[in-house]
């Protein structure tokens, strides 16, 4: 008997064994965070430290002679064998300290704090317009289904995953603002209006705005400039989970307890809504969640286009200009992002459906 | 049964049965109206990629001054010009070349290795399978077009780079699903029967296992493909791929982006060919899931 056979006897006795199962697949996959963010962490240094190009050269410029860049070394701690400067990277990186940018001089922590939230929000709306158009749609086809409705709407969702973003971006771009000037081109405010952001998600400072002032100018443009990117940003996850959606409703809908439904003579409606979608979300809550942890990276595409000031445009312009630290935070702090996102779904895919936990 | 289960090929006849299968899955295939849609889609980019000398009117490299951004349908420039008096309708069919290699490039990175990496891990298991799974999941923490964009920004931003980022950040996916099948198949009873009879490990890895792990991997890889077309034109889009004046989809989107205001066509038209070719292998890509693997089907 190993050790694990014996707790779960000992919890059999009490009657326990789901809990057991669902604490051990729990600290399981904690237990699998720590070494995977050590990894992301030391494959970015890595990668970064081993490339070409000198920071040093970059701050000084091309022409710096040889004393001055050795001695900018010395200041950003360049001189040190690799693994000296990997160890006092790691220990930074663990109170959150990415060291400065190259480019602006000001802490890289700083800096991705003041362009997360525009992110977040973007990201935030996107996924509700995603989830809440995808479940709809998935849900009308799967019960019309091979109606017209249906075959249109899945070559609608299989047309919205062949899109690039940028293109999408670009055309939303031409109609709604080039040619029927409804909405700007970017940006996430009006600069006529003057206002002083409290909690950088501009929807929100508008709602407090409004409260102070009572105008609602400021809440209306931060709206209208969320539109275009977050139906560009949303496309592909409004897409995937439309497909998800009615995959899961037909599995559902074949069951034998749709059918007990039915027989009792309970209104479709009632069957479908009350029975089979609540049961048919489970994957498809686990897809909104990984396509989330997606959004906050893939938003550099839709951010670029949008001139959103978010982190994605961000880590953008830091590749490009080859700052290094930026670089270096920027990918640690989506990435752990993801992953802790990632890891947050599991558990909650966990919890509801209990059946993956003892596998 | 799998269909596409193919016992190991010695004998005459069991080549026979083998080919029969294969054919008997492009049958199949061939009554899906949609996947044949989406495979005379990518026949068609196909042709216009080999005969681009003969099919484009003009020369994509071409410049003419005077006609700049021509509109769409101004005899002969039936997709209009680009800033630079360039036929548009050339460089998209020139594109297509770029596009396709690509693509097929990129997903064969991942294939060959990534299947490689899972089937080596599936079957051994042991240490190999331990590290490879830890690089895998560390790659798999980074949402892969992060990683693309970092592979490629490190290794400076050419279109092979391009391709071999798209390679790398879509291989573990590939390794995944390889280990996967490799591990329920080498339970299977044949491999038993075959083991018992003193079949070495890498026959029975290449010759018995492999054959019947492809399906899965073969939906990916034709999936695979038109996302690789969408990501190699997203990072020339935003500089990382093809340079001008290549005549790249995502670089000519890109180069006419400050005209969107007087010149849709021009950002437009390279849009809808990444949309239909993507569109093509998507469509091929779902047909032959249906066929490999009925069970996905709904």
């Amino acid at each position: 008997m190993t050790g694990d056979e014996t707790t779960a006897h000992y919890f059999k006795a009490k009657q326990s064994l789901p809990e057991f199962y669902m604490y051990r697949f729990i600290f399981k996959r904690l237990g699998l965070l720590i070494p995977t963010l050590l990894g992301v962490i030391t494959l970015v240094f890595f990668m970064l430290a081993l490339s070409p190009g000198e920071p040093a050269r970059v701050i000084l410029g091309e022409r710096a002679n040889k004393e001055a860049v050795e001695k900018m070394n010395a200041e950003l701690g360049l001189d040190k064998p690799m693994h000296v400067q990997y160890v006092i990277y790691l220990k930074k990186v663990v109170q959150l300290d990415f060291g400065k940018s190259i480019k602006t001089g000001q802490s890289v922590i700083d800096e991705i704090k003041a362009r997360f939230p525009a992110t977040i929000e973007l990201a935030i709306f996107s996924m509700i317009l995603a989830s809440v158009l995808g479940i709809f749609v998935g849900v009308i086809s799967a019960t019309k289904r091979y109606s017209f409705w249906d075959y249109a709407s899945m070559f609608g969702a299989l047309f919205g995953v062949s899109m690039p973003v940028f293109w999408l971006g670009l055309v939303l771009i031409i109609i709604f603002s080039v040619n029927l000037n409804l909405l700007p081109t970017g940006g996430r405010m009006d600069i006529r209006y003057y206002f002083t952001p409290i909690t950088n998600f501009y929807v929100l400072d508008g709602i407090i705005h409004i409260f102070k002032t009572g105008d609602p100018k400021v809440l209306g443009s931060a709206l209208t400039h969320l539109i275009l990117p977050a139906v560009t940003l949303g496309t592909i996850p409004l897409a995937i989970i439309a497909r998800i959606t009615r995959s899961s409703m037909l599995e559902v809908l074949k069951q034998d307890y749709i059918k007990t439904a039915r027989a009792t003579g309970m209104s479709e409606k009632k069957v479908i809504f009350k029975y089979a979608l609540r049961n048919a979300l489970l994957p498809v809550i686990t897809v909104i969640g990984l396509q989330f942890g997606m959004l906050l990276a893939g938003a550099i595409l839709t951010e670029t286009i949008f001139a959103w000031p978010g982190i994605g445009k961000w880590l953008y312009h830091a590749i490009e200009s080859r700052d290094f630290p930026a670089v270096q935070g920027g990918i640690i702090v989506i990435s752990t992002c993801f992953v802790v996102i990632n890891l947050f779904v599991d558990l909650l895919y966990s919890v509801i459906n209990p059946r993956i936990r003892t596998e | 049964m799998n269909p596409i289960k193919i016992f190991k090929a010695g004998s005459d006849a069991e080549t026979r049965a083998a080919e029969s299968i294969w054919y008997e899955n492009w049958l199949l295939l061939k009554k899906n109206r949609s996947a044949m849609f989406g495979l005379y889609i990518i026949i068609f980019f196909v042709f216009l990629a080999v005969f681009a000398p003969v099919v484009a009117p003009f020369d994509p490299y071409l410049q003419n001054i005077d006609l700049r951004k021509m509109t769409y349908f101004s005899w002969p420039y039936i997709l209009g010009t680009d800033d630079f008096g360039r036929d548009i309708l050339s460089r998209i069919i020139y594109g297509s070349r770029i596009s396709l290699v690509i693509g097929f490039f990129a997903v064969s990175i991942s294939l060959v290795f990534g299947s490689l990496v899972g089937l080596i891990s599936g079957f051994y298991g042991g240490w190999f399978d331990r590290i490879a799974m830890r690089v895998i999941d560390i790659m798999l923490a980074f949402p892969y077009i992060l990683l693309t964009i970092v592979i490629v920004a490190l290794l400076g931003p050419t279109l092979l780079n391009a391709m071999i980022a798209i390679g790398i950040a879509r291989l573990p996916q590939y390794t995944r699903i390889m280990r996967a099948s490799v591990l329920a198949e080498k339970e299977a009873e044949y491999v038993e029967a075959e083991r018992s009879l003193g079949v070495g490990n890498l026959e029975l890895m290449f010759m018995s296992i492999l054959p019947n792990c492809l399906a899965p991997i073969i939906v990916q890889a034709t999936l695979g493909v038109g996302s690789a077309i969408i990501e190699s034109a997203a990072l020339s889009f935003l500089g990382l791929g093809a340079q001008p004046p290549t005549p790249e989809w995502g670089l000519m989107i890109a180069s006419a982006r400050e005209f969107v205001s007087n010149a849709w066509w021009i950002v437009t038209f390279p849009g809808i060919a990444i949309v239909l070719v993507v569109l093509g292998f998507n469509l091929l890509g779902d047909g032959i899931r249906d066929v490999l693997d009925p069970r996905l089907k709904d």
